[in-house]
């Protein structure tokens, strides 16, 4: 995975990645076209696929609203890379096969537009504006798995 | 070494011995929950993923209180997918206009949940059980999905945070002003991953209302759930209501805590949360005199009798300040009919309140309440986020119900304690 980077801070709350307003339409493009449009309007205008998302601690934070990481994934974002994650926001990443990953470290460093790249396998991050590379903690094997399966239900089908 | 008394019910439900934080476990569900947001993309994923059955009709509720009665067309058709669904698999506890409350004052109010369960819900909030003694948590739809195809779901065991309560509430300080002071210790991510166990003699002097306010709202501290010790209390309010054997768990005293954080409620003041996350605490000295356009007094967090009370006591023969839009939710069809009988719809109506059938509506900016840019409201929900109760230039205070009845009576942030 390679891609610019979209750079957000603490505590960004699935009110501000996918507003209520818009849950009436769960169709992934429509929930795509408003993400993060409440504290930044380019980002759904000008987000290209691949692009990469990162934000500090807390990332996804308040309410259940599986609608956020559908919204960023259906955005073209390729992965998410925080220091931190709410719990709810990282299971359902998890249980759609959207890739995370945690790295307080990738997190501070990286800066708004820079080209980073990831191997979500080994959890190493690069930072190619900078020449900084990062390790991110890599998952249990039982997640690896669902996210390997594409997603929870994939995972439960087969066994 | 000892387990927490969410440990204990993990093991119970995943059939081990014992189970220590950070172990990944595939446990059994006593309830499944989703409402009319969530639930119509869970039966998108079940239904995608080639699942024709659910596990157990009867342990499975849908309730769709989010936008209903329903705000736009859009919502209306979510309504739909989910009223097929529930009609096709005959789901027993279906809730639908007429009969829906929010979601987490209906079912422990219904009896459907009860001490020693095992819970996910489709909804943040779904934590508020833990009030009763339950395990409980939030979760996603593709969570949901995998619950109502095979009764089953994976946790990672958390470790856990001690809340030790002493001493008896001051007038006016209610479950709300405890868990708004705690976040604001302890951080919006302050109990992230964790479970918050509360304990100490000062849980006693906690009602269960005042208890379901707490436990709702240890997600906004990041919690992976909030849980009472079960006592007295808690046995007589699920007495003719729950209808199966309730499982009592204990902490052992060698439960290991991660932290032990001590509260005093005799210390504490109505407290309120300012934009625009709920750790901004602030005593209601601190924040009054701050004008306000409009009051909302409702939500899972507190739309109870014991708030509609609280809020009537204060309201009752006075008139809201003139600019202020004061809106009153009652939680439950149950709760609407209480204040009937107990003449607090009057009340509300006489000093100018609207009151609204039961929904999340304003709480998340859904409808029945949304604001526009530059006004403020004081509410008695859990979020007070960027545009969580409309534009994004609105603001929301969070406060108990006496707060937000006497802000109402003066058009700015008030004491109730200085009427």
């Amino acid at each position: 995975m390679r891609g610019k980077v979209w750079k957000y801070g603490d505590h960004i709350d699935t009110d501000v990645i996918i507003p209520a307003r818009y849950l009436n339409d769960p169709d992934p493009a429509a929930l795509a076209s408003h993400c993060m449009v409440d504290i930044d309007e380019s980002f759904a205008k000008d987000v290209h696929a691949g692009d990469i998302m990162v934000g500090g601690w807390n990332f996804g934070c308040g309410s259940s609203r599986e609608h956020a990481p559908i919204a960023i994934q259906a955005s073209g974002v390729s992965c998410v890379i925080a220091a931190s994650f709410a719990r709810i926001f990282y299971r359902n990443s998890i249980n759609i096969g959207f890739p995370i990953l945690e790295c307080p470290e990738a997190s501070a460093a990286i800066n708004a537009g820079d080209i980073v790249s990831v191997d979500t396998k080994t959890g190493v991050i690069i930072d190619e504006t900078t020449g900084q590379s990062f390790q991110a903690k890599p998952f249990p094997e039982f997640i690896e798995n669902i996210i390997e399966k594409g997603g929870l239900l994939k995972y439960l089908k087969e066994k | 070494m000892g387990m927490t008394m969410t440990q204990k019910i993990l093991a119970a439900h995943a059939g081990l011995p014992e189970v220590h934080a950070g172990d990944l476990i595939g446990a059994k569900l006593d309830i499944v929950l989703g409402n009319d947001v969530t639930t119509p993309v869970a039966i998108g994923v079940f239904e995608k993923a080639g699942f024709t059955e659910v596990f157990d009709n009867e342990k499975i509720v849908i309730a769709l209180d989010h936008y209903t009665p329903c705000k736009d067309i859009k919502s209306a058709e979510l309504c739909v997918t989910s009223r097929d669904f529930a009609k096709k698999h005959g789901i027993k506890h279906f809730y639908d206009v007429g009969t829906v409350g929010i979601e987490h004052a209906l079912l422990p109010e219904q009896g459907i949940v009860g001490p020693g369960d095992c819970i996910i819900g489709a909804d943040s909030h779904t934590c508020t059980y833990g009030a009763l003694g339950a395990f409980s948590t939030g979760v996603g739809s593709t969570d949901m999905a995998a619950g109502m195809a095979s009764g089953l779901n994976w946790f990672k065991v958390p470790p856990a945070i001690k809340v030790e309560l002493t001493g008896k509430p001051g007038p006016c300080v209610s479950g709300k002003d405890v868990i708004l002071h705690l976040i604001g210790e302890i951080g919006v991510d302050g109990a992230l991953y964790k479970s918050l166990e509360f304990a100490g003699e000062g849980v006693a002097e906690l009602s269960m209302d005042d208890r379901f306010t707490i436990s709702n709202m240890a997600i906004e501290a990041g919690g992976k759930n909030g849980i009472f010790p079960v006592d007295d209390r808690t046995l007589e309010y699920i007495k003719d209501r729950f209808n199966r054997e309730p499982a009592v768990y204990e902490a052992d005293p060698d439960a290991e805590y991660e932290r032990v954080v001590k509260i005093d409620l005799s210390t504490l003041e109505p407290t309120v949360s300012m934009p625009h996350l709920p750790s901004n605490t602030k005593t209601v000295g601190e924040a009054s005199g701050l004008h306000i356009d409009q009051v909302v007094i409702g939500s899972c967090t507190n739309g109870r009798m014991s708030d509609m009370r609280i809020a009537a006591s204060i309201l009752k023969g006075k008139k809201i300040a003139d600019g202020v839009r004061c809106i009153i939710i009652p939680a439950t069809q149950q709760i609407y009919l209480d204040c009937m009988e107990e003449g607090l719809l009057k009340i509300f109506v006489e000093a100018g309140c609207a009151v609204s059938a039961p929904t999340c509506g304003p709480c998340l900016g859904g409808h029945m309440g949304v604001m526009a840019a530059g006004e403020r409201a004081v509410a008695t929900t859990n979020r007070n986020f960027v545009g969580r109760m409309g534009h994004t230039q609105s603001e929301v205070i969070l406060a108990s119900p006496a707060v937000a009845a006497a802000s109402a009576l003066a058009g700015c942030i008030a004491d109730p304690r200085e009427l």
